[in-house]
């Protein structure tokens, strides 16, 4: 058991897989000799050498592409895109392709790609280097899209991933790289996909958070102790497909859910789980179902103060507990 | 850099016909033909079958079966590698796609064997023949062949990658990302373009601002060769040197077929309205199949008997291959849920 942090969660994670299983190879911008711009590869390449941590080109259309390729002839690609805001060139690739192999075969030929990229802001990035993706690609059928938050999630969730026989968008929080520490087991556990986590246990009202709205919503629930309200907060951990049964038992034995997320609110994740809690969980509810989310504006501003003013926070969080516990 | 096709045909002036200069035998110059006949024979029922209100549609490969079928006799089948495109019918056919299997597409029935009745037609695919499956999105495959390329590569097999595409979706950003991979890891992939000089109705000039997609190359730091894809001996000569050289681990190629498809885009189209009919008509003097079935007879390969009796094997194995599909069922109706996602790993000590 130590405590590590998510980043190095991952680069832990990400050498071990690669021991184990030689069809394991990466690649991205900048993720040999700089070992990734968040250093998520740090040390990689000097290990694994150049063939199997790749320095590509500046494209990501054929970053995701190649990977597909390899995918399909037999290898486990781990492929990183630097900024989650920078994905959209592979869309088509993504969607129309890696997610759609399986299906358009019917399952003869099969696409096990893992592609991993930082999102989310807080840390000054602006329009383009703060973007939550998630619900963009929670919408497609075929791909699994994973956010896991923790150390410990990290770690099991990314072994898993690397097993997984279907493609994978692996989201992780920039702003919790260094942020958010954790203790990991020595052992070789896996997480598996579709499985939600009660973060914290509580019997007043569920919170469902994931990515660094997660941690915003605990610290939320450290202070509300104090006045009397026990929050249970649930991390879907996997985004799509969700896992619904937590949610929805989580919801029955509580009566009021507020979900939290840092991307726009208009058919953000929010509003498929508001959707799920309202024709499953209907007579339960004490309370209409609650979003706090991301202003509907085109990304995060630069601004201090307007990004501090886009971001859900540990204030906003409070807020929008105590508004739900008293009605 | 370029690739020497005269390394093909050491002189053109000596004695021996094209096809032992590139070291193939008569038989095989014989089932090549066969191969491109019977695809027509093929291609020509589908499209019958759409005018009857049979299938709801069809593209077509008639009149680029001289490089399809160059290229199929030029890789090793089941071995190497192939990313098709929809009109690649000559070439899947003659790598071991079944006229059954395509029927069964054509109507979408439930056995089709590249997507069990999900894709339109044309969609080729087979995995134990290593043909991936095709998209409907143009160009998608290019930069995925640099990937099985680089696949190849990594695990140092002597494996090649071809991939087919028209050139009007050469103007897509995925045929220059692929190229420039290719180019930079030295992979061994053969782009094939089949350059009908159309993009449905959009002619050559308003595609491209060069003459050749084949002059692209040189930013790609390949060759480019460009050749006469209704000659189906030429075709082949030129994957050869093309595949040898991705086979020795030289690296990729970028070739180009000049060809012309004398029919509509697909039968949703009607070439009247961008084309005149004198230019088709000239084509058609220039078709694959009237220039290998003439190639044959001129040097006693073929003879009207045996072209005769190759016409009657074609026919019965389309009326099978159409029988057997009408009369095949259509997928359950739920069958549209199956094939999403694959079985989850099970974990003994979930987390
Ligand atoms: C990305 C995309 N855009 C548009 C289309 C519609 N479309 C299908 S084929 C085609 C023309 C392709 O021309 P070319 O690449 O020259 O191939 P050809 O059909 O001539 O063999 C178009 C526009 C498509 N399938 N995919
Ligand atoms: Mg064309």
């Amino acid at each position: 058991m130590s405590e590590i942090n998510n980043i190095d969660a991952l680069t832990l994670t990400l050498a071990q897989e690669m021991r184990r299983d030689p069809r394991i190879f990466l690649a991205g911008e900048d993720v040999g000799r700089r070992g990734g711009v968040f250093r998520a590869t740090k040390g990689l390449v000097q290990e694994f050498g150049e063939n199997r941590v790749v320095d590509s080109p500046l494209a990501e259309l054929s970053l995701v592409a190649v990977g597909i390729g390899a995918a399909l002839y037999g290898l486990r690609p781990i492929v990183e895109i630097q900024f989650a805001d920078f994905i959209a060139p592979a869309f088509n690739q993504i969607v129309q392709e890696a997610a759609r192999f399986r299906y358009r075969t019917n399952g003869d030929w099969i696409c096990p790609l893992l592609i991993r990229t930082p999102y989310g802001g807080g840390i000054g990035g602006g329009l383009y280097h703060s973007q939550s993706i998630e619900a963009t690609y929670a919408h497609i059928p075929g791909l699994y899209v994973v956010a896991p938050a923790t150390p410990y999630d990290i770690v099991g969730m990314l072994r898993y991933a690397l097993r997984v026989n279907d493609p994978v968008l692996f989201l992780e929080h920039k702003k919790t790289y260094r942020l958010i520490k954790g203790e990991v087991p020595d052992s070789d556990y896996m997480i598996p996909f579709c499985k939600a986590d009660i973060k914290r246990k509580g019997s007043d009202i569920t919170v469902i958070a994931y990515g660094l709205m997660l941690h915003e919503t605990l610290q939320a629930a450290q202070q509300l102790i104090h006045e009397d309200i026990d929050i249970e907060v649930v991390d879907p951990r996997t985004l799509h497909p969700l896992d619904r049964d937590t949610i929805l038992s989580s919801v029955k034995k509580t009566g009021k859910a507020l979900i939290v997320h840092e991307d726009n609110l208009t058919l953000g994740l929010g509003a498929e789980i508001s959707a799920l809690i309202a024709s499953e969980a209907f007579e339960y509810l004490d309370a209409p179902v609650m979003r706090l989310t991301g202003p509907d504006v085109p990304a995060m501003p630069y601004a201090r103060t307007m990004q501090d003013y886009f971001m859900p926070n540990v204030e906003k969080i409070t807020t929008a507990i105590r508004k739900l516990a008293a009605y | 850099m370029t690739l020497d096709l005269s390394e093909n045909l050491e002189s053109k002036t000596r004695a021996e016909p094209r096809h032992v200069q590139l070291g193939l035998h008569d038989d095989q110059v014989l089932e090549m033909y066969w191969h491109m006949l019977l695809a027509r024979r093929i291609d020509e029922r589908m499209w019958i079958l759409h005018r009857q209100h049979e299938v709801a549609f069809h593209v077509s490969g008639i009149g680029q079966e001289g490089c399809q079928v160059g290229a199929a006799y030029a890789v090793k089948r089941g071995h190497d590698f192939i990313l098709p495109y929809y009109r690649d019918l000559c070439l899947t056919l003659t790598l071991g796609l079944t006229p059954r299997a395509m029927m069964l597409a054509l109507y979408g029935k439930a056995g089709d064997p590249m997507s069990g009745g999900r894709q339109m037609p044309a969609h080729y695919s087979a995995r134990q023949l290593n043909i991936v499956s095709v998209s409907s999105p143009v160009a998608t495959q290019i930069p995925q062949a640099s990937g099985i390329g680089f696949a190849i590569q990594y695990e140092k097999t002597d494996q090649v990658v071809v991939t087919c595409f028209g050139e009007g979706s050469t103007a897509e950003g995925d045929f220059h990302e692929g190229l420039n991979w290719a180019g930079i890891f030295g992979l061994p992939v053969i782009f094939l373009c089949q350059n009908n000089q159309y993009a449905i109705s959009v002619p050559i000039e308003r595609e491209m601002p060069v003459k050749n997609v084949a002059d692209r190359a040189y930013a790609y730091g390949m060759p480019g060769v460009i050749f006469d894809g209704n000659d189906f001996l030429e075709s082949y000569g030129a994957m050869k040197l093309a595949v040898a050289r991705a086979r020795q681990g030289k690296g990729p190629s970028l070739l180009e077929a000049k060809t012309y498809r004398p029919v509509p885009h697909s039968s949703d189209d009607d070439d009247r309205t961008y084309r005149s009919r004198q230019e088709v008509e000239f084509w058609k003097k220039r078709d694959p199949i009237l220039l290998a079935r003439n190639y044959c007879y001129s040097n006693n390969i073929l003879d009207e008997d045996k072209n005769q009796e190759f016409e009657e094997r074609a026919r019965e194995i389309v009326d099978d291959a159409n029988e057997f599909a009408r009369a095949a069922p259509y997928p359950p109706a739920q069958e549209a849920l199956n094939g999403v996602w694959g079985p989850l790993p099970e974990i003994e000590r979930a987390g």
